[in-house]
């Protein structure tokens, strides 16, 4: 039986893609069998990051409607062993996902891996909710800006009352919070919300803090996840998130701005 | 902490906590809509021409507000009568 996550958040633009294949590409790294599924049908982008655009045949509308059978639609990522990826359609539009037709893939996908990563659309609409309908767990992604933390939290509202597990009374969606684009340094001269006040607001675990950085954009450019990426912070930060997703303890790391000198800590420059 | 933060902080709140307070303030209040029965609305309105059949008020003179503490939902019913009848 595959553990379902979805990487969710209701706003757009704060790194659900980019948090799914680094994250998805992390399990894999660890051994065990992942796939991720793009939800975001009309505006796919997954294979893009993944680096696998030209590699795509048939997508998951074309499983759903029996056009193409998954061992078709799925594609094998080059670098990463245990690592499968299913694009979304770029013709169709979210009204092409149905509740039984998504539950069939699921279903037929939870034989063979081990987790299934639902790279969710932005927003709160068909394809957000499809997303997250049959999910174990949630990663919400969140950059420490206002609209962003208040959608979480509707986000966070609705994976407590749409969601299968809501409707059948079972124990809840595991809900983890994955603050992403964090810049230490705005944050110690107050700009900024802080790890801290945005825990304090959505009240859920803290997976992981990704600190803004360079090669988020350098391994988007390339097609590469940025987890392999093991020089960088954001790599590093990514890899941690997923030990700890495994249960293991992880201390945070980037948190902090560069020690200064006695004097201009005294100054306060 | 500088010596110039220490006096800058007295000052003026920054905006990362002007921020988190008016998050705290939205969120709060999203949530208590949130846990809200879907009847509710329709509840409130029905109410509201009950006593509007009766009384002379505006339905901004009468505020209806569920509250729900651990074991029990409350149901506060707020109406302002006009001073003369």
């Amino acid at each position: 039986m595959a553990k379902i996550i979805v990487v969710t958040s209701g706003k757009g633009g704060v790194g659900k893609t980019t948090s799914s294949a680094a994250i998805g590409t992390g399990l894999a790294l660890k051994g065990h069998k992942t796939v991720i599924i793009d939800f975001d049908v009309g505006l796919r982008n997954l294979d893009l990051i993944m680096g696998c655009e030209r590699r795509v045949v048939y997508d998951f509308v074309n499983v759903i409607n029996k056009e193409a059978t998954l061992s078709q639609a799925l594609i094998k990522d080059k670098r990463t062993k245990d690592l499968f990826i299913l694009p979304a359609s770029q013709t169709r539009d979210k009204d092409a996902l149905t509740i039984e037709g998504v539950q069939e893939v699921l279903e037929e996908l939870s034989k063979e891996f081990d987790y299934i990563l639902c790279d969710s659309p932005a927003g709160i609409e068909k394809g957000a909710q499809m997303a997250l309908y049959f999910a174990d767990a949630a990663i919400v992604v969140t950059n420490p800006e206002v609209s962003s933390v208040r959608d979480s939290d509707r986000i966070l509202g609705i994976l407590q009352s749409k969601s299968k597990r809501a409707e059948e009374n079972k124990e809840p969606i595991e809900e983890y919070l994955l603050l992403t684009r964090y810049h230490p340094g705005r944050v110690a001269l107050g700009e900024m919300l802080s790890v801290s006040d945005v825990e304090d607001i959505l009240a859920i675990p803290l997976l992981g803090v990704i600190p803004e950085s360079e090669a988020v954009l350098k391994a988007s450019n390339q097609g590469t996840p940025v987890i392999l990426d093991t020089a960088s912070e954001a790599g590093i930060a990514y890899s941690d998130a997923v030990d700890r997703l495994m249960g293991e303890e992880r201390p945070l790391r980037f948190l902090d701005v560069q020690k200064k000198g006695f004097i201009k800590r005294l100054l306060g420059g | 902490m500088g010596i110039f933060d220490y006096f800058k902080s007295k000052s003026a709140p920054t905006s990362a906590s002007v921020a988190k307070d008016r998050l705290q303030i939205i969120v709060a209040h999203e949530r208590t809509k949130r846990c809200q029965p879907d009847y509710l609305p329709k509840m409130q309105q029905e109410i509201i021409d009950v006593i509007r059949k009766y009384v002379d008020v505006g339905s901004e003179d009468v505020q209806i507000q569920l509250e729900n503490t651990d074991d029990c939902s409350v149901l506060e019913l707020n109406v302002t009568l006009p001073e003369h009848n």
